[in-house]
Parts: C-alpha cells; sequence; structure tokens
C-alpha cells in the first residue's frame, strides 16, 4: 500500500509540481495518472521511489516511510519498486541480459556485483522473464539492436526479474506505435492479474487508460481533480480536466 | 551452469585484450627503464620547482611586450601563408575538382606526410636549412598550417552539394569554373572558420618553436629554463597562457559568427 | 508604403556591404601589419647551393643506421619513441578518471565545487607545455625516456580529463535514473549504466592521444627527455643530411602506421 499524506513539492525555480496531495493506492491496484503536461504526472510518480524529493508531507510504501529513510533503507525500500519510462532507461551499449540482470543490482553489495559475479537463480530468472516477454532469443544481442517495442519489453523483463511488488511505469508507451503500445499494456495488465503487482501508469491517451486500468486519476497543476473507477469518468469530468478544447484533442486522437 | 549462459560469455576476448595491453605496458615500462619510485625520492624538486613557480617575477612582464607581439605577428603571417598554399592543395585534394583518382591520391598522400612531422622537428629542420631567425618560425607555422588545413579544408569539401556543380557542367563549365563558382561559395565560410582555428593552435605552437630558435617568446622561455630562472618562466607562462586565451576567445567570437 | 520598405532594404543592404567592406580592410591590414613586423634578415643568410646541399643529403638516407644492433641505431630508438608514447598515455589514462571522476558536475550534483576544483586542476595541468614539463621531470628523475614518459603522462592527465569529463556530463543519464530506481549504490551505477556508455568513447580518446604522444615523444628528445629527438637533432646539428633524411623517415612512417593502426580500432569501437 502506498499512501500520500500531505505532500508538496517546490522546484529551485519555484514551479509548484504538487499541492498538497493526499492519496492511497491499494496492493493489487491497476492506476492510471492521466492530465495534461505539466500538471505533475511525473512528479507524483517519481515521488514514490523517491527519485524526487518532495518538500514537505510523507509518503510510506508498505508502512515504511520513504521520505524520512535513510540511504540503506531507501535501497531495500527500491528494491521493491520498479520503474519503467517512456525511453525505455536501458544501456544501449550492454547486452539485453546485462540490462535485465542490471534489475537485480539492489540484493548485491557493491564487490560482487562490479565483478559480476551474479547467483544461478538470477540467471535462470532473467532466462524466464526474457520467456515471458518472448525475447528468449535476444540474451546476448546489444540492447540498440532492438526495436522500440522489443526495447520496452526489455526494460519490463527487467522489472519482472526485479521482483517488485509495485511497477511504475512514467509514460511506458508515449514513444511506441498504436499496435505496439496495446500489447506494451496488456503485458502489464497481465503481470499486473497474474502476479498480483501494484502497477501504476503515467498516460497521456484517455482511451488506454480507461481500457486497462482499475482506477483512474487525473492531475491539474498539482492536485488531484478526480479519482475513481473508468466507468466514473464521464465526458462532463473530462472537460473539467483538460478544459474546453479536450473534445477537439479527443476528436483528433481517434483520427 | 556454463559460462555461456553468464555474462561473462565472452571472457577470453576480455581477457585477451587485458593480456595485450598489460604486455604493452611491461614492454614500455621496460624499454623507457621506468621507475615509479623516482618520481617520489624526487619530489622535493618538484615542490622546489612549484614553489619558485607560484611566484612570478611581475617585474619581467614589461620586458616580454616585444617578444609577445612577435610571437603574434610571426602566428598571423605564418597562417596566412600556409593558408594561400593550403586551400588550392586542398581542392587538388578532391575527386570533385579533379575527376582523376590517381592525381588526388597522390597530394593526399603528399599532404598525409607533411602532416606527419611534428612541429617542433620540422622547426628544427627548418632552423637547419635557413638558420636561426624569425622567417624559420614564420615558414614552419606556414607548412604546419598547410598540412593541417589542407585535410580540413577537402573534407568539407567532400560534404558539399554537388547539384551546383552539376548544374554547371551542364552549361560547359571547366573545371577552374567550377570550382570557383559552384565549390568555393559553398565551403568559404569553413575555410574562414578553419583559418581562425589554425591561428589558435598556432599561436600555442608558436610559443615552444622559440625552443629550437625560430623566434619569439618561446625563445626568452628557453633561456630563463636553462638558466634555471623559473620565476621568470612562472610569469612567461602566465603570459603564454593569457594571450591563447584572449586568442581563443577572439578567434571563437569571429568563428561563432561565421557559423 | 512599398518604395520606403525597398530604400530601407537597400541601405541596410548597402550598410551591410560597408560593414563587411570595412571588416575585410581591418583584417587586410593586421596582416600586413604583421608580414612588416617580420625580420627578413634571416633570409639573407640562405643560399640556394645551401639548400641543394641539403637536399642532396636528405635524398640520400643512410640506411645503415635503420638497424645495427647497438640499441643506439633507428629500430631501437622509434621502439623506445613508442614506448615513451604508450606509458605517457598509459599513465594519462590511469590518471584520469579519478580527476574525471572529481571534475564531472552530474556526480557532485549537491556539492558543485568540487567539480569546479577538478575542471581547475585539469585546466592548469593542461595549461604547461609538454616541453616544460620535460624539463621538470629531467630534473626529478634524470635525463632518459621515463622523463619523456612522465612529462607527457602530466600534460595529458589534463587533455584527457578534461575531454572525459566533457562525455561523462553529455551522456545519457535515462539507465543511470534505471539503476537509481531499482536501488543499485554509486559504484553499481558507474559499472552498469556509465562505464558501459562511455567505455568506447574513452578507450578512442586514448587512442588519438596516443597518437598525439607519439609525435610528442619524437620531440621531447631535445631537452633530454629520450627517445628519438636527441640523435634528429645533433644530426641537424652536425649536418649529417643523410642521418636526418633517415631518422625523418623513419618518424614519419612509424607515425602514419600508428596513425592508421588507432584509426581502424577506432572505427571498429564506434
Amino acid at each position: 500500500m502506498i499512501s500520500f499524506e500531505h505532500i508538496t513539492k517546490v522546484y529551485s525555480n519555484g514551479v509548484k509540481g504538487l499541492e498538497d496531495v493526499n492519496l492511497c493506492i491499494n496492493d493489487g491496484e491497476f492506476v492510471s495518472i492521466i492530465g495534461l503536461s505539466g500538471a505533475g504526472k511525473s512528479t507524483l510518480l517519481r515521488s514514490i521511489n523517491r527519485l524526487i524529493d518532495v518538500t514537505s508531507g510523507n509518503i510510506t510504501v508498505n508502512g515504511t516511510s520513504i521520505t524520512k529513510a535513510g540511504k540503506s533503507e531507501l535501497r531495500k525500500i527500491r528494491r521493491h519498486i520498479c520503474m519503467i519510462s517512456q525511453n525505455f532507461n536501458l544501456v544501449k551499449r550492454s547486452t539485453v541480459q546485462m540490462n535485465v540482470l542490471s534489475g537485480r543490482l539492489g540484493y548485491y553489495s557493491t564487490i560482487k556485483s562490479i565483478l559480476g559475479l551474479f547467483s544461478k537463480e538470477d540467471y535462470q530468472r532473467t532466462v524466464e522473464a526474457l520467456e515471458q516477454v518472448g525475447l528468449s532469443d535476444k540474451l546476448h544481442t546489444r540492447s540498440d539492436e532492438l526495436s522500440g517495442g522489443q526495447q520496452q519489453r526489455v526494460s519490463i523483463a527487467r522489472t519482472l526479474v526485479q521482483q517488485a511488488d509495485i511497477i511504475l511505469a512514467d509514460e511506458p508507451v508515449a514513444s511506441l506505435d498504436p499496435v505496439t503500445s496495446r500489447k506494451i499494456l496488456s503485458d502489464l495488465q497481465d503481470i499486473n492479474r497474474r502476479l498480483g503487482k501494484t502497477v501504476i501508469v503515467n498516460i497521456h491517451s484517455v482511451e488506454l487508460a480507461k481500457e486497462f486500468s482499475t482506477r483512474v486519476i487525473a492531475m491539474k497543476s498539482g492536485r488531484i481533480v478526480f479519482d475513481g473507477t473508468p466507468e466514473e469518468l464521464t465526458e462532463e469530468e473530462l472537460i473539467r480536466i483538460y478544459g474546453k478544447s479536450f473534445s477537439a484533442e479527443q476528436a483528433e486522437a481517434k483520427l | 551452469m556454463k559460462l555461456q549462459d553468464t555474462i561473462h560469455y565472452s571472457w577470453y576476448k576480455h581477457l585477451f585484450l587485458v593480456l595485450i595491453l598489460l604486455l604493452c605496458l611491461y614492454g614500455s615500462i621496460s624499454v623507457t627503464d621506468a621507475d615509479f619510485s623516482e618520481v617520489i625520492s624526487g619530489a622535493d624538486q618538484i615542490g622546489v620547482f612549484l614553489s619558485r613557480l607560484l611566484h612570478p617575477d611581475f617585474s619581467y612582464l614589461p620586458k616580454l611586450w616585444g617578444p609577445l607581439v612577435k610571437t603574434l605577428q610571426m602566428s598571423v603571417t605564418g597562417t596566412v601563408l600556409g593558408m594561400i598554399f593550403a586551400v588550392p592543395f586542398a581542392f587538388l585534394a578532391t575527386h570533385v575538382v579533379t575527376r582523376n583518382h590517381v592525381l588526388t591520391a597522390i597530394i593526399r598522400f603528399l599532404l598525409d606526410i607533411i602532416r606527419t612531422i611534428p612541429n617542433l622537428l620540422l622547426a628544427a629542420l627548418m632552423v637547419a636549412i635557413i638558420g636561426i631567425g624569425e622567417v624559420t618560425g614564420v615558414l614552419t607555422i606556414a607548412i604546419f598550417t598547410f598540412g593541417m588545413v589542407s585535410q580540413l579544408i577537402y573534407e568539407a569539401i567532400e560534404t558539399i552539394d554537388y547539384g551546383p556543380i552539376e548544374a554547371a557542367e551542364s552549361v560547359g563549365a571547366n573545371k577552374i569554373q567550377i570550382a570557383f563558382w559552384s565549390i568555393a561559395p559553398q565551403v568559404i565560410v569553413q575555410i574562414a572558420s578553419y583559418t581562425f582555428y589554425a591561428l589558435e593552435v598556432n599561436v600555442r605552437a608558436s610559443t615552444v618553436l622559440g625552443y629550437v630558435g625560430a623566434g619569439g617568446i618561446g625563445v626568452i622561455l628557453n633561456s630563463s629554463l636553462a638558466l634555471f630562472q623559473y620565476e621568470r618562466v612562472s610569469i612567461i607562462i602566465l603570459t603564454i597562457l593569457v594571450v591563447v586565451a584572449v586568442v581563443d576567445s577572439i578567434s571563437e567570437a569571429i568563428r561563432r559568427r561565421l557559423a | 508604403m512599398n518604395n520606403s520598405n525597398e530604400t530601407a532594404a537597400s541601405a541596410a543592404f548597402r550598410k551591410q556591404h560597408t560593414q563587411r567592406f570595412l571588416a575585410a580592410a581591418v583584417i587586410l591590414l593586421i596582416i600586413l601589419w604583421c608580414a612588416a613586423g617580420i625580420d627578413y634578415s634571416g633570409l639573407a643568410a640562405f643560399s640556394p647551393q645551401m639548400g641543394l646541399e641539403v637536399l642532396r643529403g636528405l635524398m640520400k638516407p643512410k640506411w645503415s643506421f635503420v638497424y645495427d644492433g647497438s640499441g643506439e641505431d633507428l629500430a631501437s630508438l622509434l621502439l623506445l619513441t613508442i614506448g615513451i608514447a604508450f606509458l605517457g598515455t598509459a599513465i594519462a589514462t590511469i590518471l584520469a578518471l579519478p580527476v574525471t571522476l572529481l571534475s564531472a558536475s552530474n556526480l557532485w550534483r549537491s556539492c558543485p565545487l568540487v567539480a569546479r576544483i577538478g575542471k581547475f586542476v585539469c585546466n592548469v595541468l593542461r595549461a604547461f607545455p609538454e616541453l616544460v614539463y620535460a624539463i621538470i621531470f629531467v630534473k626529478v628523475v634524470g635525463p632518459g625516456p621515463f622523463a619523456g614518459a612522465l612529462a607527457i603522462g602530466v600534460h595529458q592527465i589534463g587533455m584527457l580529463g578534461k575531454l572525459y569529463t566533457e562525455e561523462m556530463e553529455a551522456m545519457d543519464e535515462t539507465p543511470v535514473e534505471a539503476m537509481h530506481a531499482v536501488g543499485a549504490g554509486f559504484w553499481q551505477t558507474m559499472f552498469f549504466a556509465r562505464v558501459p556508455q562511455l567505455l568506447p568513447i574513452y578507450s578512442s580518446l586514448s587512442l588519438n592521444h596516443f597518437e598525439i604522444a607519439v609525435r610528442s615523444a619524437s620531440t621531447l628528445g631535445l631537452v633530454g627527455a629520450g627517445g628519438i629527438g636527441a640523435p634528429l637533432i645533433f644530426a641537424i646539428q652536425a649536418r649529417n643530411w643523410d642521418q636526418v633524411s633517415i631518422i625523418l623517415l623513419g618518424v614519419v612512417l612509424t607515425v602514419f602506421v600508428i596513425d592508421t593502426l588507432t584509426g581502424l580500432i577506432r572505427k571498429k569501437l564506434r
């Protein structure tokens, strides 16, 4: 369970990223966060594993406060949260295997991991994870030789070996075509349903958000303006979130 | 579990590379008689050196003005002279201009050879042939510029748009006309930019050219070093640093405007 | 309306034209002043016969110098020169890495001062010409090739440190974030996200500086720092043109071969 208590984030240039956000996300939910660019979606997501330090308030993950955690404690909490992002965040010159294995780094001491002494089980996990995303034959391929969709699947495999309970996905499909996008999201949905992992996705497409998630949260200038099931997200609500221009945009997106 | 299945699947390649590098390192240490303990035992020497370098003799500054101006004059003259020869040779080194593979290959080979001679050796050679003097420095800089810039220019010419050349050919222009009207306008800005770049490099280089008697501020740097006047060495190096920085920023500003 | 526009345009055009003309005139004047300031008297001492004599000597390389087993021949001196260059670049590469760790500002976000100090160190190291370092090290470790290697090494720490730092700061930070997100520590991030990205670039830069070092190593003999430089200078001073010729041939060939080889390796690294 992730809970936000009065979270505020002010960037050093004075821009308010989040303003008094209170939120509770239960285990096993598939949450989509929607809203315009700059509404604070990314800030919200990144504050969960403290890639961004919040200005005030408290975030707890499974009962431990991440905002107050020390260095080693933070490492321990981060093991349980994994992250997928728009540009896949792969080390392009490394092999697929290396990238997937790096998901286990949180469990190794510095010396062991630098010498590359990974355990047999972790190699096995890597193979299984790649099987699950359908890339078993690419073990020793360099990541930059793969297509965009394949790279995103490698980053999903990395989250699988990490065996985290929470998956954060920051615009995971923003740079992919519609067909691949759907494939990636259904992979995530599958992980959510079968393995019971909490998935939190930032997404631009309202349509995809409605289709895949169990809960939708909308943000507007750093505040949560909608929180409910996809069915509750009506046309009127969307206009409230996106402003009047929404219907035109929606029409364009459907074309 | 087999090694092929791990991230060390190509370990023999890495091992081989590391072995080769270690072998080279061992070889270089043994041929140069390197003994790193000497550095530590000689550390007090470095300390003496540094402490004297840290006290520049500012009273010497006015006497630096003359040689400094001379260094700049030599650099500019040498650069211009080098450019005058570099441009036509660069044109001859491209197939677009000559339409002759043999000619371009020969010219490029000559340019490559000229570029491989380290500039200090070039200066020493010129001093031996012409004698000590400022002209020697100018000629050295000219030859050095020639080698460096001609390559940059011919590489620039190879990336131009061939459309205008075809257009000129279709109206019956000869090779020289094509070079002047179709190619030169496309690379003129780059040539100007390279000239300033060469000037930067040359100002740096001309400070050491004096070491072999080729004139400029290097001559007094050399004599101060030879007489162990490190307070003077320090002020000379400081002055050179300032001048190089000024020339760098001026030429960078001009190059940015040209681009 | 149209008319005034045209006159404005032509005025601007004329103004630009005048500016260009002025700039060209100023540059020309500077060049003339510089050319006029040079002392050409040195040229008077030069006679065509002398030049011809030199050329004739240069045309007859002294082949017997190539190898005579004494250890003072061209082959062993060239090998020594390459050795100096390699050791110098190796020292520089090894020591430039910690300097880079200090001076890359993306590693010191919470404490930018450290990065600024690191960069300052690089700039100072780079500022002194290799020749000056060579003179210092000849004093410290005595004349010989090791002094040359140290001179090249220390000078190149500054050069490589600066270039390494620039690459480190320009690198793609997204994998670094991914490593942080899985709970990796500083060194784990270094070895799993940064090193794989930077290794080929750093190798290429070091190889490039090895090329440069070979050129430097062949000149440092001027101050007693070993290599082919000293015999060359002696030969020039003694006007042994046949010897000068063979040494120059050797240097040019060595530099050429090394440039070609490293060029090939660097192309492969990409």
